[in-house]
């Protein structure tokens, strides 16, 4: 098993999430990550989805995503490419644990969003591992909520999707 | 102009002669329209049957088919028909009526979210919300419905769509920046298979249903008589080259022929023109031709690699790949392979043990096609479809009929409706079973109604056959809900009730006779015969096993 990242630019239809997901589950894909935003084209929307499985399931989930009428271009950026996901935490903070929670957040350039009576929100953007291993050490306070955006990616150098 | 009128102009531009379909609320608006039209609507007796007709009609024409129904449960009776044609890649574009816009997700009378539905059963699928984006959406169905891997578009369109004012300004292209099927074979990857076959010794060519979807089977032809090559064809490649020809080995899979399936077992070289690789034709995916490279030409790249591995894929068309190939194709002889698989023709013929008192549901095939031979076949589903594919060798293509993929009771017959309307002077005929019968025998009256003259010939073995011979030799003769008890039934006096000709026959001597009859009144007849009731299909590869391990029920 593999973990792949994929940016799938689509244009910028109603429906066309309703038809990438049900895709990914009428074929068995496993979906692990999917964000959706806008791109510099107003009528085209950049999907970025971090799927699970061996080579040739992979390679199906590229090919049937190339199938669908609203799908422009389907590219692998699982190597080599800059990849960011961001995250809202609220967590647990009485005052005796402020000074600590922020010098956590220092190091990690995380910033605190929201501040009430015993809890912050902190907002940190990273990759993956980085924001795990933040999401970890805020543990030991107690995280109230959480929400993460999914990643997002791009290829480094001057190469484009588009 | 009423959007309404505009449909159906859009339709008679695309050259739409027939549609099938059955009005409602929803929809009222583009039949008013269709009232003064020169299309013909054929009004079927359910909303599922009308699909059929239509893919059908496709099937057999190689033009899109067009389905009408209204909202809510006119669209939710198309399901099994899209799903049956996009499993076939039928070309199709079915339109349902839907509830207002403004109502729309409020669970208004007669609403279904047909495009939620029919999502994963679509090529595409459209719901108009902008009535000044119709005329664009239905360019593109049709342009998206019969190109490159066809299949079936389906537009929903609210009433108050159909009613609006808008402008007649059909376009006459295209613009879809992420559909653009690659048509072309790859130059390197052609010259590499070229190699790759000139120096097998065992070439065998397998044709599938995109032989006929591409209109390929001219070039299919030569290539195997330019390199030689055997060939064979999946259920639905038949046709892909005339079953009579020397060359032909008949189709493979679960029940094709022994020695077509040997050939390819034995294969050093497969060469698969427009087919899927489907369980139902190679057996164990990971056991299918050992000895075998594999040039996969398709041109749908999803499809390559996707169940068995492949040597040499080429995307694109496979007329045009296929010519290219053929330019530079080297015949060569190969007198060791030839005589190997005369030796398998000769060894495992096709047979079933002939009875002169009980009718042999084979036998009334081979009467078929002996007193029939250029009739277009279309079948039901389950042990009639078999026999009807073992025993009635095809001649050309787009003359037999059959669903493939999706495997639908209740195709057979509404389909046959589609053919014969699209060639009123052919004999078209409906290999069925008692079971599927049932399932749409409500177009008798459409038959009835519109003088279309199909001939249905029931294989009536009062069983669920082909479920019967699985119980049979898997669940130790455990017929649990198979038998179809009717002892009062007669399919002839059903068939009288509508209207249409109806012939009982039970003894082999009457078959014949019957068939002649049927063949020359200008009538829709239902012809009911008696046959052996646990005949069972052979030869037989069960599900999940190497396409050597035939059963052959001896
Ligand atoms: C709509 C549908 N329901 C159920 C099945 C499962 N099935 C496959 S073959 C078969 C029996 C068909 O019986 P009949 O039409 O009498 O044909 P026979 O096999 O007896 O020739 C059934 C129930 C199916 N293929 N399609
Ligand atoms: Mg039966």
């Amino acid at each position: 098993m593999k973990r792949c990242t994929i940016a799938v630019l689509v244009e910028n239809k109603p429906g066309v999430l309703a038809r990438v997901s049900s895709l990914f589950r009428r074929r068995g894909f496993n979906i692990e990550s999917l964000a959706v935003g806008t791109t510099e084209r107003p009528d085209i929307s950049r999907m970025t989805i971090v799927v699970r499985g061996d080579d040739r399931t992979l390679e199906q989930v590229m090919k049937q995503l190339n199938k669908l009428i609203e799908v422009i271009k389907v590219s692998d950026l699982s190597e080599n490419s800059v990849e960011r996901e961001l995250a809202l935490i609220k967590v647990h903070a009485p005052p005796a644990k402020r000074s600590e929670i922020i010098e956590i957040a220092n190091i990690f350039r995380a910033r605190i969003v929201d501040v009430a009576r015993d809890s912050f929100i902190i907002e940190i953007t990273g990759d993956e591992e980085k924001i795990n291993a933040f999401v970890d050490l805020m543990r030991q306070f107690g995280i109230k909520e959480m929400a993460r955006t999914g990643k997002i990616s791009m290829a480094r150098g001057s190469k484009t999707v588009g | 102009m009423r959007a309404a009128d505009a449909i159906v102009k859009a339709l008679e531009m695309e050259g739409v002669e027939h549609i099938f379909g059955i009005p409602g609320g929803a929809i009222l608006e583009v039949y008013d329209a269709l009232y003064d039209s020169e299309i013909v609507h054929i009004l079927t007796r359910h909303e599922q049957a009308a699909v059929h007709a239509a893919d059908g009609y496709a099937r057999a024409t190689g033009k899109v088919g067009v389905a009408f129904a209204t909202s809510g449960p006119g669209a939710t009776n198309t399901v099994t028909g899209i799903a049956t044609a996009y499993m076939d890649s039928s070309p199709l574009v079915v339109m349902t009526g839907q509830v207002p816009r403004a109502m729309i997700g409020n669970d208004a009378f007669q609403e279904a979210d047909t495009t939620g539905i029919t999502m994963p059963i679509t090529k595409h699928n459209y719901l108009v919300t902008d009535e000044r984006q119709l005329l664009r959406i239905i360019k593109e169905a049709f342009h998206i419905a019969s190109t490159g891997r066809p299949g079936p578009v389906l537009i929903d369109l609210p009433r108050d769509v159909t009613m609006a004012d808008i402008e007649f300004d059909y376009p006459d292209k295209v613009d879809l920046i992420g559909y653009k099927p690659k048509i072309k074979g790859h130059p390197k990857q052609i010259k590499k298979a070229v190699d790759m076959i000139i120096q097998s010794e065992r070439p065998i060519i397998l044709a599938g249903g995109g032989v006929r979807l591409s209109n390929a089977h001219e070039e299919v032809l030569k290539l195997a008589e330019t390199i030689p090559a055997f060939v064979v064809t999946t259920l639905m490649g038949k046709g892909a080259i005339p079953e009579t020809h020397p060359l032909c080995l008949g189709f493979i899979g679960m029940h094709g022929t022994k020695y077509g399936n040997y050939a390819v077992m034995e294969a050093d070289l497969i060469i698969a023109i427009g087919c899927r690789f489907s369980d139902r034709t190679v057996g164990k995916f990971s056991e299918f031709a050992p000895e075998a490279k594999i040039i996969h030409i398709d041109i749908d790249p999803a499809e390559i690699g996707k169940n068995v591995r492949v040597d040499v894929p080429i995307v694109g068309d496979a007329k045009l790949i296929l010519q290219e190939m053929i330019k530079m194709i080297k015949t060569k002889q190969r007198k060791e392979w030839f005589e190997r698989v005369e030796e398998l023709k000769r060894k495992y013929p096709l047979k079933y043990k002939r009875d002169e008192n009980v009718i042999k549901p084979q036998f009334v095939i081979e009467k078929v096609y002996e007193l029939a031979p250029d009739a277009i076949v279309t079948t039901e589903v389950g042990q009639n479809q078999m026999w009807a594919a073992q025993y009635f060798k095809v001649k050309y293509p787009r003359q037999f009929i059959t669903s493939g993929g999706l495997g639908t009771m209740g195709f057979g017959f509404p389909a046959a409706i589609g053919a014969q309307v699209a060639f009123p002077d052919k004999i078209v005929v409906d290999i069925a079973g008692d079971g599927s019968f049932l399932m749409n025998i409500q177009e008798l009256a459409t038959c009835v109604d519109y003088d279309i003259p199909v001939k249905v010939c029931v294989l009536n073995n009062a069983y669920l056959g082909m479920v019967r011979q699985w119980q049979q030799l898997f669940y130790k003769r455990r017929y649990s809900a198979t038998r179809l008890r009717y002892p009062e039934l007669s399919f002839e006096k059903i068939a009288k009730g509508f209207g249409a000709h109806g012939i009982t026959v039970e003894k082999p001597s009457e078959v014949e006779d019957a068939l002649k009859e049927a063949f020359e009144i200008d009538k829709p007849v239902v012809i009911d015969f008696h046959v052996e009731v646990e005949e069972n299909v052979f030869p037989f590869v069960p599900p999940g096993r190497s396409l050597r391990e035939v059963l052959d029920g001896e």
